[in-house]
Protein backbone atom coordinates (compact mmCIF):
# COMPACT_ATOMS: atom_id res chain seq x y z
CA UNK A 1 0.00 0.00 0.00
CA UNK A 2 1.26 3.56 -0.66
CA UNK A 3 1.20 6.02 2.26
CA UNK A 4 -0.88 8.88 1.12
CA UNK A 5 0.51 12.26 1.95
CA UNK A 6 1.02 15.78 0.45
CA UNK A 7 3.86 14.69 -1.61
CA UNK A 8 2.08 11.95 -3.02
CA UNK A 9 -0.77 14.33 -4.21
CA UNK A 10 1.95 16.38 -5.41
CA UNK A 11 3.69 13.47 -7.42
CA UNK A 12 0.57 12.09 -8.95
CA UNK A 13 -0.40 16.24 -9.83
CA UNK A 14 2.90 16.07 -12.04
CA UNK A 15 1.78 12.57 -13.73
CA UNK A 16 -2.23 13.12 -14.64
CA UNK A 17 -2.72 10.78 -11.17
CA UNK A 18 -1.96 8.21 -13.24
CA UNK A 19 -0.11 6.10 -10.06
CA UNK A 20 -2.96 5.90 -7.75
CA UNK A 21 -3.26 2.37 -6.81
CA UNK A 22 -6.58 0.03 -5.33
CA UNK A 23 -7.08 1.35 -1.80
CA UNK A 24 -7.69 -2.81 -1.20
CA UNK A 25 -7.46 -6.11 -2.65
CA UNK A 26 -10.34 -7.89 -3.39
CA UNK A 27 -9.69 -10.87 -1.92
CA UNK A 28 -11.03 -14.58 -2.30
CA UNK A 29 -11.86 -16.32 0.21
CA UNK A 30 -9.27 -18.69 1.96
CA UNK A 31 -9.90 -22.05 3.41
CA UNK A 32 -9.41 -20.92 6.91
CA UNK A 33 -9.01 -18.50 9.45
CA UNK A 34 -8.04 -17.20 13.08
CA UNK A 35 -11.30 -14.72 13.14
CA UNK A 36 -14.06 -14.03 10.78
CA UNK A 37 -16.25 -11.02 10.99
CA UNK A 38 -19.26 -11.01 9.35
CA UNK A 39 -20.38 -7.78 8.45
CA UNK A 40 -17.98 -5.28 6.27
CA UNK A 41 -19.23 -2.06 7.59
CA UNK A 42 -17.78 0.51 10.01
CA UNK A 43 -17.88 -1.91 13.15
CA UNK A 44 -17.01 -5.28 11.31
CA UNK A 45 -13.85 -2.99 9.63
CA UNK A 46 -12.84 -1.41 13.39
CA UNK A 47 -13.21 -4.68 14.56
CA UNK A 48 -10.88 -6.61 12.00
CA UNK A 49 -8.34 -3.13 12.44
CA UNK A 50 -8.01 -3.20 16.16
CA UNK A 51 -7.72 -6.68 16.35
CA UNK A 52 -4.60 -6.58 14.36
CA UNK A 53 -3.24 -3.24 15.49
CA UNK A 54 -3.80 -4.21 19.19
CA UNK A 55 -3.49 -7.94 19.66
CA UNK A 56 -1.73 -8.82 16.39
CA UNK A 57 -4.06 -11.41 14.94
CA UNK A 58 -4.33 -10.55 11.27
CA UNK A 59 -5.23 -13.99 9.67
CA UNK A 60 -8.46 -12.14 9.81
CA UNK A 61 -11.41 -12.67 6.75
CA UNK A 62 -14.22 -9.70 6.87
CA UNK A 63 -17.56 -10.94 4.74
CA UNK A 64 -19.88 -8.67 3.39
CA UNK A 65 -23.12 -10.05 1.91
CA UNK A 66 -23.79 -6.78 -0.41
CA UNK A 67 -20.70 -3.98 -0.62
CA UNK A 68 -18.10 -2.17 1.33
CA UNK A 69 -19.82 0.27 3.93
CA UNK A 70 -23.52 -0.41 1.85
CA UNK A 71 -25.43 -0.53 4.67
CA UNK A 72 -25.99 1.70 7.82
CA UNK A 73 -22.21 2.95 7.35
CA UNK A 74 -23.36 4.77 3.96
CA UNK A 75 -26.71 5.73 5.57
CA UNK A 76 -26.56 7.71 8.26
CA UNK A 77 -26.20 11.02 9.15
CA UNK A 78 -22.43 11.10 10.46
CA UNK A 79 -23.50 12.75 13.73
CA UNK A 80 -20.60 11.83 16.27
CA UNK A 81 -21.25 12.46 20.16
CA UNK A 82 -20.49 11.00 23.56
CA UNK A 83 -22.92 13.48 25.69
CA UNK A 84 -24.57 9.87 27.34
CA UNK A 85 -26.06 9.83 30.25
CA UNK A 86 -24.84 6.16 31.92
CA UNK A 87 -21.03 5.90 32.63
CA UNK A 88 -20.56 2.59 30.56
CA UNK A 89 -22.24 4.18 27.45
CA UNK A 90 -20.48 7.65 28.36
CA UNK A 91 -17.10 5.26 28.49
CA UNK A 92 -17.35 3.74 25.26
CA UNK A 93 -19.01 6.62 23.14
CA UNK A 94 -16.41 9.06 24.63
CA UNK A 95 -13.24 6.38 23.59
CA UNK A 96 -15.19 6.35 20.03
CA UNK A 97 -15.33 10.08 19.74
CA UNK A 98 -11.71 10.40 20.77
CA UNK A 99 -10.34 7.95 18.28
CA UNK A 100 -12.12 9.50 15.61
CA UNK A 101 -9.84 12.90 16.36
CA UNK A 102 -7.08 11.19 15.82
CA UNK A 103 -8.52 8.68 12.93
CA UNK A 104 -7.17 9.98 9.67
CA UNK A 105 -3.43 10.37 10.63
CA UNK A 106 -4.21 6.10 12.30
CA UNK A 107 -5.14 5.07 9.40
CA UNK A 108 -3.73 7.32 6.37
CA UNK A 109 -6.81 8.10 5.26
CA UNK A 110 -8.70 11.60 5.59
CA UNK A 111 -12.40 11.22 7.37
CA UNK A 112 -12.66 14.39 6.78
CA UNK A 113 -13.66 14.65 10.85
CA UNK A 114 -15.09 17.84 11.58
CA UNK A 115 -15.32 18.66 15.35
CA UNK A 116 -18.01 21.51 14.80
CA UNK A 117 -19.93 20.87 17.88
CA UNK A 118 -23.43 19.07 18.58
CA UNK A 119 -25.99 21.11 20.88
CA UNK A 120 -29.44 19.11 21.38
CA UNK A 121 -32.05 21.51 21.68
CA UNK A 122 -34.16 21.49 25.21
CA UNK A 123 -37.77 22.10 24.18
CA UNK A 124 -39.95 21.09 26.87
CA UNK A 125 -39.37 21.48 31.14
CA UNK A 126 -38.13 17.93 31.22
CA UNK A 127 -35.63 17.86 28.65
CA UNK A 128 -34.20 20.86 30.46
CA UNK A 129 -34.20 18.68 33.54
CA UNK A 130 -32.62 15.69 31.61
CA UNK A 131 -30.22 17.81 29.75
CA UNK A 132 -28.84 19.03 33.13
CA UNK A 133 -28.50 16.22 34.60
CA UNK A 134 -26.53 14.78 31.97
CA UNK A 135 -24.06 17.66 32.04
CA UNK A 136 -24.01 16.95 35.37
CA UNK A 137 -23.09 13.27 34.51
CA UNK A 138 -21.19 14.46 31.71
CA UNK A 139 -18.75 16.22 34.29
CA UNK A 140 -18.40 13.45 36.51
CA UNK A 141 -17.25 11.11 33.64
CA UNK A 142 -14.86 13.49 32.23
CA UNK A 143 -16.90 14.16 29.01
CA UNK A 144 -16.97 17.79 28.17
CA UNK A 145 -20.49 19.27 27.84
CA UNK A 146 -22.53 22.13 28.91
CA UNK A 147 -26.36 23.39 29.22
CA UNK A 148 -26.29 26.59 27.68
CA UNK A 149 -28.98 29.76 27.43
CA UNK A 150 -31.47 30.25 24.17
CA UNK A 151 -29.09 32.97 23.87
CA UNK A 152 -26.15 31.26 23.48
CA UNK A 153 -28.36 28.30 21.40
CA UNK A 154 -29.19 31.80 18.90
CA UNK A 155 -25.46 32.34 18.46
CA UNK A 156 -24.65 28.94 17.69
CA UNK A 157 -27.67 28.86 15.36
CA UNK A 158 -28.38 31.95 13.85
CA UNK A 159 -31.72 30.35 11.65
CA UNK A 160 -33.11 28.99 14.60
CA UNK A 161 -36.51 30.27 15.64
CA UNK A 162 -36.50 30.22 19.30
CA UNK A 163 -39.88 30.92 20.17
CA UNK A 164 -41.73 28.37 17.99
CA UNK A 165 -45.21 28.26 19.45
CA UNK A 166 -45.32 24.27 19.91
CA UNK A 167 -41.92 24.03 20.91
CA UNK A 168 -40.23 27.47 22.46
CA UNK A 169 -36.16 26.30 22.75
CA UNK A 170 -34.99 26.27 26.48
CA UNK A 171 -32.39 26.08 26.72
CA UNK A 172 -29.32 23.01 25.06
CA UNK A 173 -26.80 20.70 25.93
CA UNK A 174 -24.02 21.80 23.95
CA UNK A 175 -20.87 19.07 23.17
CA UNK A 176 -17.95 21.28 21.57
CA UNK A 177 -16.05 18.90 20.32
CA UNK A 178 -18.75 16.57 18.68
CA UNK A 179 -19.35 16.78 15.52
CA UNK A 180 -19.69 15.10 11.88
CA UNK A 181 -17.29 12.18 9.13
CA UNK A 182 -17.38 11.51 6.16
CA UNK A 183 -19.03 7.82 6.65
CA UNK A 184 -17.66 6.35 3.55
CA UNK A 185 -14.43 7.09 4.36
CA UNK A 186 -14.34 5.50 7.63
CA UNK A 187 -15.30 2.26 5.95
CA UNK A 188 -12.81 2.89 2.97
CA UNK A 189 -10.05 3.85 5.76
CA UNK A 190 -10.36 0.91 7.92
CA UNK A 191 -11.13 -1.62 4.45
CA UNK A 192 -7.66 -0.17 3.22
CA UNK A 193 -5.71 -0.77 6.36
CA UNK A 194 -7.20 -3.92 7.00
CA UNK A 195 -5.95 -5.05 3.68
CA UNK A 196 -2.42 -3.65 4.45
CA UNK A 197 -2.42 -5.71 7.24
CA UNK A 198 -2.96 -8.69 5.42
CA UNK A 199 -6.62 -9.62 6.12
CA UNK A 200 -8.97 -10.31 3.13
CA UNK A 201 -12.46 -8.10 2.85
CA UNK A 202 -14.49 -10.23 0.85
CA UNK A 203 -17.35 -8.52 -0.94
CA UNK A 204 -20.60 -10.59 -2.40
CA UNK A 205 -19.87 -12.98 0.07
CA UNK A 206 -23.29 -13.66 2.29
CA UNK A 207 -23.24 -16.11 4.97
CA UNK A 208 -25.67 -18.90 4.81
CA UNK A 209 -24.69 -20.95 7.64
CA UNK A 210 -22.88 -21.52 10.75
CA UNK A 211 -21.29 -24.29 11.55
CA UNK A 212 -20.84 -25.11 15.63
CA UNK A 213 -19.38 -28.85 16.98
CA UNK A 214 -19.56 -29.38 20.39
CA UNK A 215 -20.84 -26.06 21.66
CA UNK A 216 -18.32 -24.32 19.70
CA UNK A 217 -17.94 -22.35 16.71
CA UNK A 218 -15.97 -24.11 13.44
CA UNK A 219 -16.98 -22.12 10.54
CA UNK A 220 -19.19 -20.73 8.16
CA UNK A 221 -21.14 -21.41 4.99
CA UNK A 222 -20.90 -18.70 2.59
CA UNK A 223 -22.28 -18.04 -1.05
CA UNK A 224 -18.39 -18.42 -2.08
CA UNK A 225 -18.28 -21.90 -0.30
CA UNK A 226 -16.99 -22.93 3.34
CA UNK A 227 -14.69 -21.34 5.42
CA UNK A 228 -13.35 -22.30 8.84
CA UNK A 229 -12.74 -19.83 11.78
CA UNK A 230 -11.88 -20.37 15.05
CA UNK A 231 -13.39 -17.25 16.43
CA UNK A 232 -16.57 -15.44 14.67
CA UNK A 233 -17.52 -12.10 15.12
CA UNK A 234 -21.11 -11.74 13.87
CA UNK A 235 -21.44 -7.33 13.59
CA UNK A 236 -23.84 -6.96 11.21
CA UNK A 237 -26.86 -4.49 12.79
CA UNK A 238 -31.01 -5.12 11.14
CA UNK A 239 -29.82 -9.19 10.46
CA UNK A 240 -28.17 -10.04 13.71
CA UNK A 241 -31.55 -12.05 14.72
CA UNK A 242 -31.40 -13.83 11.28
CA UNK A 243 -27.37 -15.06 12.37
CA UNK A 244 -27.94 -15.67 15.82
CA UNK A 245 -30.85 -18.25 14.60
CA UNK A 246 -28.16 -19.87 12.40
CA UNK A 247 -26.06 -20.29 15.60
CA UNK A 248 -28.61 -21.44 17.77
CA UNK A 249 -29.53 -18.93 20.10
CA UNK A 250 -31.86 -15.75 20.22
CA UNK A 251 -31.61 -11.97 20.43
CA UNK A 252 -33.44 -9.24 22.34
CA UNK A 253 -33.53 -6.86 19.53
CA UNK A 254 -36.02 -5.96 16.74
CA UNK A 255 -35.05 -4.53 13.76
CA UNK A 256 -36.83 -1.07 12.04
CA UNK A 257 -36.44 1.32 9.61
CA UNK A 258 -34.54 4.66 10.22
CA UNK A 259 -34.72 7.06 7.50
CA UNK A 260 -32.65 10.56 6.67
CA UNK A 261 -32.85 12.79 3.71
CA UNK A 262 -30.68 15.39 2.28
CA UNK A 263 -31.87 18.98 0.41
CA UNK A 264 -30.47 20.78 -2.20
CA UNK A 265 -26.85 22.10 -1.51
CA UNK A 266 -26.96 25.87 -0.83
CA UNK A 267 -24.20 28.17 0.95
CA UNK A 268 -23.12 27.29 4.18
CA UNK A 269 -25.59 28.67 6.69
CA UNK A 270 -25.40 26.44 10.09
CA UNK A 271 -21.99 25.46 11.18
CA UNK A 272 -23.06 23.25 13.99
CA UNK A 273 -24.70 19.69 14.60
CA UNK A 274 -28.45 20.01 15.37
CA UNK A 275 -30.72 17.54 17.63
CA UNK A 276 -34.42 18.07 18.56
CA UNK A 277 -35.10 15.09 20.30
CA UNK A 278 -38.97 16.56 21.32
CA UNK A 279 -40.32 16.89 17.77
CA UNK A 280 -37.67 14.22 16.45
CA UNK A 281 -35.51 15.91 13.69
CA UNK A 282 -31.99 16.67 13.77
CA UNK A 283 -30.12 18.07 10.99
CA UNK A 284 -26.34 19.44 9.98
CA UNK A 285 -24.80 20.82 6.68
CA UNK A 286 -22.41 18.55 4.42
CA UNK A 287 -19.32 19.98 3.20
CA UNK A 288 -21.07 20.19 -0.25
CA UNK A 289 -23.56 22.36 1.14
CA UNK A 290 -26.79 19.66 1.82
CA UNK A 291 -28.34 19.83 4.89
CA UNK A 292 -28.65 16.46 6.13
CA UNK A 293 -31.88 15.47 7.73
CA UNK A 294 -32.55 12.58 10.17
CA UNK A 295 -35.82 11.85 12.13
CA UNK A 296 -37.40 8.92 14.09
CA UNK A 297 -37.85 5.21 13.30
CA UNK A 298 -41.03 3.65 11.51
CA UNK A 299 -43.55 2.54 14.39
CA UNK A 300 -42.87 -1.20 13.04
CA UNK A 301 -40.74 -4.25 12.21
CA UNK A 302 -39.14 -3.88 9.05
CA UNK A 303 -36.56 -5.08 6.61
CA UNK A 304 -37.10 -3.23 3.50
CA UNK A 305 -34.64 -0.60 3.77
CA UNK A 306 -37.09 1.89 3.05
CA UNK A 307 -39.51 3.82 5.54
CA UNK A 308 -42.69 5.32 5.27
CA UNK A 309 -43.62 9.02 3.85
CA UNK A 310 -45.28 10.27 6.83
CA UNK A 311 -42.47 9.78 8.82
CA UNK A 312 -40.51 12.28 6.29
CA UNK A 313 -43.36 14.49 6.50
CA UNK A 314 -43.58 14.64 10.24
CA UNK A 315 -39.75 15.40 10.31
CA UNK A 316 -39.87 18.12 8.33
CA UNK A 317 -42.72 19.28 9.72
CA UNK A 318 -41.09 19.32 12.99
CA UNK A 319 -37.63 21.31 11.48
CA UNK A 320 -39.95 23.99 9.60
CA UNK A 321 -41.32 25.73 12.79
CA UNK A 322 -37.67 25.75 14.52
CA UNK A 323 -35.73 26.29 11.42
CA UNK A 324 -39.06 28.68 8.91
CA UNK A 325 -35.77 28.82 6.25
CA UNK A 326 -36.10 24.99 5.66
CA UNK A 327 -39.62 25.97 4.11
CA UNK A 328 -37.86 27.32 1.36
CA UNK A 329 -35.50 23.76 0.16
CA UNK A 330 -36.58 20.89 -1.99
CA UNK A 331 -35.24 17.67 -1.18
CA UNK A 332 -32.88 16.01 -3.53
CA UNK A 333 -33.14 12.50 -1.66
CA UNK A 334 -34.38 10.44 1.17
CA UNK A 335 -33.36 6.87 1.68
CA UNK A 336 -33.71 3.76 4.65
CA UNK A 337 -31.78 1.38 6.70
CA UNK A 338 -32.72 -0.99 9.07
CA UNK A 339 -31.42 -0.76 12.74
CA UNK A 340 -31.41 -3.15 15.38
CA UNK A 341 -32.99 -1.84 18.54
CA UNK A 342 -32.90 -3.48 21.91
CA UNK A 343 -34.58 -3.03 25.09
CA UNK A 344 -32.69 -0.59 26.92
CA UNK A 345 -31.99 1.09 23.78
CA UNK A 346 -28.02 -0.06 24.42
CA UNK A 347 -25.81 -2.13 22.13
CA UNK A 348 -25.09 -5.53 22.45
CA UNK A 349 -21.39 -6.57 22.27
CA UNK A 350 -21.03 -10.13 23.47
CA UNK A 351 -20.09 -13.83 24.01
CA UNK A 352 -22.77 -15.83 22.92
CA UNK A 353 -23.88 -19.37 24.27
CA UNK A 354 -21.39 -20.86 21.62
CA UNK A 355 -17.77 -20.78 22.54
CA UNK A 356 -16.03 -18.62 20.31
CA UNK A 357 -18.78 -16.43 18.75
CA UNK A 358 -19.36 -13.20 19.90
CA UNK A 359 -21.96 -10.64 18.77
CA UNK A 360 -21.83 -6.59 18.31
CA UNK A 361 -25.66 -5.32 17.41
CA UNK A 362 -28.19 -3.13 18.76
CA UNK A 363 -26.56 0.29 18.26
CA UNK A 364 -30.20 1.30 17.04
CA UNK A 365 -30.22 4.33 16.05
CA UNK A 366 -26.77 5.85 16.99
CA UNK A 367 -24.22 3.26 15.62
CA UNK A 368 -21.80 5.92 13.81
CA UNK A 369 -20.99 7.65 16.36
CA UNK A 370 -19.65 4.89 17.83
CA UNK A 371 -17.24 2.92 15.23
CA UNK A 372 -13.90 3.28 16.46
CA UNK A 373 -15.02 2.86 19.98
CA UNK A 374 -16.98 -0.13 19.20
CA UNK A 375 -14.05 -1.72 17.38
CA UNK A 376 -11.49 -1.30 19.94
CA UNK A 377 -14.01 -2.78 22.54
CA UNK A 378 -15.31 -5.61 20.32
CA UNK A 379 -11.51 -6.83 19.30
CA UNK A 380 -10.39 -6.72 23.12
CA UNK A 381 -13.85 -8.84 23.77
CA UNK A 382 -12.34 -11.25 20.53
CA UNK A 383 -9.04 -11.37 21.61
CA UNK A 384 -9.25 -11.46 25.54
CA UNK A 385 -12.35 -12.85 26.67
CA UNK A 386 -13.52 -9.58 27.67
CA UNK A 387 -13.03 -5.88 27.45
CA UNK A 388 -13.61 -2.61 30.26
CA UNK A 389 -15.37 -1.34 27.30
CA UNK A 390 -17.49 -4.08 26.56
CA UNK A 391 -18.46 -6.01 30.08
CA UNK A 392 -21.56 -4.20 31.20
CA UNK A 393 -23.09 -4.59 27.61
CA UNK A 394 -23.85 -8.34 27.92
CA UNK A 395 -26.15 -10.69 26.92
CA UNK A 396 -26.70 -11.17 30.28
CA UNK A 397 -27.66 -7.99 31.70
CA UNK A 398 -31.38 -8.71 30.10
CA UNK A 399 -31.93 -11.73 32.39
CA UNK A 400 -30.57 -9.87 35.17
CA UNK A 401 -32.31 -6.93 34.65
CA UNK A 402 -29.29 -5.07 34.85
CA UNK A 403 -29.96 -2.11 31.92
CA UNK A 404 -28.32 0.51 30.85
CA UNK A 405 -31.27 2.66 30.23
CA UNK A 406 -30.43 5.07 27.70
CA UNK A 407 -33.87 5.43 25.88
CA UNK A 408 -35.05 7.68 28.75
CA UNK A 409 -31.78 9.56 29.00
CA UNK A 410 -31.63 10.04 25.30
CA UNK A 411 -34.55 10.23 23.90
CA UNK A 412 -35.59 9.18 20.09
CA UNK A 413 -32.57 10.37 18.07
CA UNK A 414 -29.59 8.46 19.71
CA UNK B 1 -47.37 3.26 3.10
CA UNK B 2 -49.84 0.17 4.51
CA UNK B 3 -53.55 -0.36 3.83
CA UNK B 4 -55.24 -1.89 6.97
CA UNK B 5 -58.54 -2.68 7.49
CA UNK B 6 -59.73 -2.68 11.26
CA UNK B 7 -61.46 -5.94 12.12
CA UNK B 8 -63.25 -3.87 15.24
CA UNK B 9 -65.33 -1.21 13.15
CA UNK B 10 -64.42 -2.68 9.80
CA UNK B 11 -62.58 0.79 8.50
CA UNK B 12 -59.79 0.51 5.70
CA UNK B 13 -57.35 3.41 6.12
CA UNK B 14 -53.95 3.85 5.62
CA UNK B 15 -51.89 3.39 8.62
CA UNK B 16 -51.63 7.13 9.98
CA UNK B 17 -54.26 6.32 11.33
CA UNK B 18 -53.65 3.08 12.97
CA UNK B 19 -50.19 2.60 15.37
CA UNK B 20 -48.11 -0.56 15.46
CA UNK B 21 -47.31 -2.00 18.94
CA UNK B 22 -45.23 -4.91 18.69
CA UNK B 23 -45.31 -8.82 18.46
CA UNK B 24 -48.23 -10.60 19.43
CA UNK B 25 -49.11 -13.54 21.12
CA UNK B 26 -46.57 -12.96 23.44
CA UNK B 27 -46.64 -15.24 26.91
CA UNK B 28 -46.94 -13.55 30.15
CA UNK B 29 -46.42 -15.84 32.40
CA UNK B 30 -47.66 -15.81 35.94
CA UNK B 31 -46.11 -14.10 39.39
CA UNK B 32 -43.79 -17.83 39.56
CA UNK B 33 -42.11 -17.14 36.08
CA UNK B 34 -38.63 -18.35 36.10
CA UNK B 35 -35.65 -15.33 35.16
CA UNK B 36 -35.76 -17.10 31.66
CA UNK B 37 -39.39 -16.78 31.10
CA UNK B 38 -39.54 -12.86 32.52
CA UNK B 39 -36.53 -12.29 30.14
CA UNK B 40 -38.26 -14.05 27.26
CA UNK B 41 -41.56 -12.30 28.42
CA UNK B 42 -40.10 -8.73 28.31
CA UNK B 43 -36.71 -8.43 25.32
CA UNK B 44 -37.01 -11.53 23.03
CA UNK B 45 -38.68 -10.83 20.12
CA UNK B 46 -38.84 -13.30 17.33
CA UNK B 47 -37.90 -10.29 14.55
CA UNK B 48 -38.65 -12.09 11.32
CA UNK B 49 -37.38 -11.51 7.86
CA UNK B 50 -41.28 -12.57 6.32
CA UNK B 51 -44.12 -13.52 8.22
CA UNK B 52 -44.91 -11.31 11.38
CA UNK B 53 -47.94 -11.28 13.34
CA UNK B 54 -48.23 -7.72 15.72
CA UNK B 55 -50.64 -5.85 17.56
CA UNK B 56 -51.88 -3.01 16.37
CA UNK B 57 -54.48 0.02 17.71
CA UNK B 58 -56.81 2.00 15.71
CA UNK B 59 -55.66 4.94 17.19
CA UNK B 60 -57.37 7.89 14.89
CA UNK B 61 -60.11 5.89 14.69
CA UNK B 62 -62.69 3.40 17.15
CA UNK B 63 -59.39 3.40 19.29
CA UNK B 64 -59.48 -0.79 19.78
CA UNK B 65 -56.94 -3.08 19.57
CA UNK B 66 -56.60 -5.88 17.06
CA UNK B 67 -53.78 -8.16 15.80
CA UNK B 68 -52.34 -8.38 12.11
CA UNK B 69 -50.59 -10.83 9.97
CA UNK B 70 -48.28 -8.60 7.84
CA UNK B 71 -44.48 -9.23 5.69
CA UNK B 72 -41.46 -7.55 7.20
CA UNK B 73 -39.83 -8.14 3.80
CA UNK B 74 -42.12 -7.10 1.58
CA UNK B 75 -44.72 -4.94 3.61
CA UNK B 76 -47.76 -6.93 2.85
CA UNK B 77 -50.60 -7.45 4.90
CA UNK B 78 -51.75 -10.74 4.94
CA UNK B 79 -55.06 -9.65 7.07
CA UNK B 80 -56.31 -8.16 10.44
CA UNK B 81 -57.85 -10.03 13.23
CA UNK B 82 -59.35 -10.33 16.32
CA UNK B 83 -57.50 -9.48 19.39
CA UNK B 84 -59.24 -11.69 21.67
CA UNK B 85 -57.27 -14.76 20.88
CA UNK B 86 -54.05 -16.60 21.43
CA UNK B 87 -53.55 -17.72 17.80
CA UNK B 88 -53.66 -16.32 14.18
CA UNK B 89 -57.23 -17.70 12.72
CA UNK B 90 -56.58 -21.11 10.87
CA UNK B 91 -58.04 -19.28 7.58
CA UNK B 92 -55.00 -16.30 7.60
CA UNK B 93 -52.98 -18.91 7.97
CA UNK B 94 -54.19 -20.61 4.73
CA UNK B 95 -53.56 -17.78 2.79
CA UNK B 96 -50.23 -17.21 4.18
CA UNK B 97 -49.28 -20.47 3.74
CA UNK B 98 -50.76 -20.45 -0.78
CA UNK B 99 -48.86 -16.97 -0.36
CA UNK B 100 -45.58 -17.83 1.20
CA UNK B 101 -45.28 -21.73 0.66
CA UNK B 102 -42.68 -23.33 3.30
CA UNK B 103 -42.88 -20.24 5.74
CA UNK B 104 -42.62 -21.00 9.16
CA UNK B 105 -42.76 -19.12 12.57
CA UNK B 106 -39.71 -18.80 14.72
CA UNK B 107 -39.39 -20.23 17.82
Amino acid sequence: MKKYSVFAVAREAMRHHTGWTRAWRDAAPKKRYDAIIIGAGGHGLATAYYLGKNFGITNVAILEKGWLGGGNTGRNTTIIRSNYLQDPSAAIFEKSRSLYETMSQDINYNVMFSPRGVIMLAQTEHEVRGYKRTAHANMLQGVKTEFVSPARVKELLPIINLDGPRYPVLGGLWQARGGTARHDAVAWGYARACSDMGMDVIQQCEVTGIRSEGGKVTGVSTSRGDIACDKLGIVVAGHSGQLAEMAGFRLPLESVALQALVSEPIKPCMDVVVMANTVHGYMSQSDKGEMVIGGGTDGYNNFTQRGAFQHIEETVRALIETFPMVSRLKMLRQWGGIVDMTGDRSPILSKTPVEGIFINSGWGTGGFKAIPGSGWGMAELMAKGHSPLTDAFGLERFSEGRFIDESVAAGVAH
Amino acid sequence: MLIVSCPCCGVTAEETEFHAHGEAHITRHAMDASDEQMETYLFMRKNPKGVHFERWRHQNGCGKWFHMARDTATLEVFGTYSAQTLAPPEDLLAEIDAKRPGWRDRA
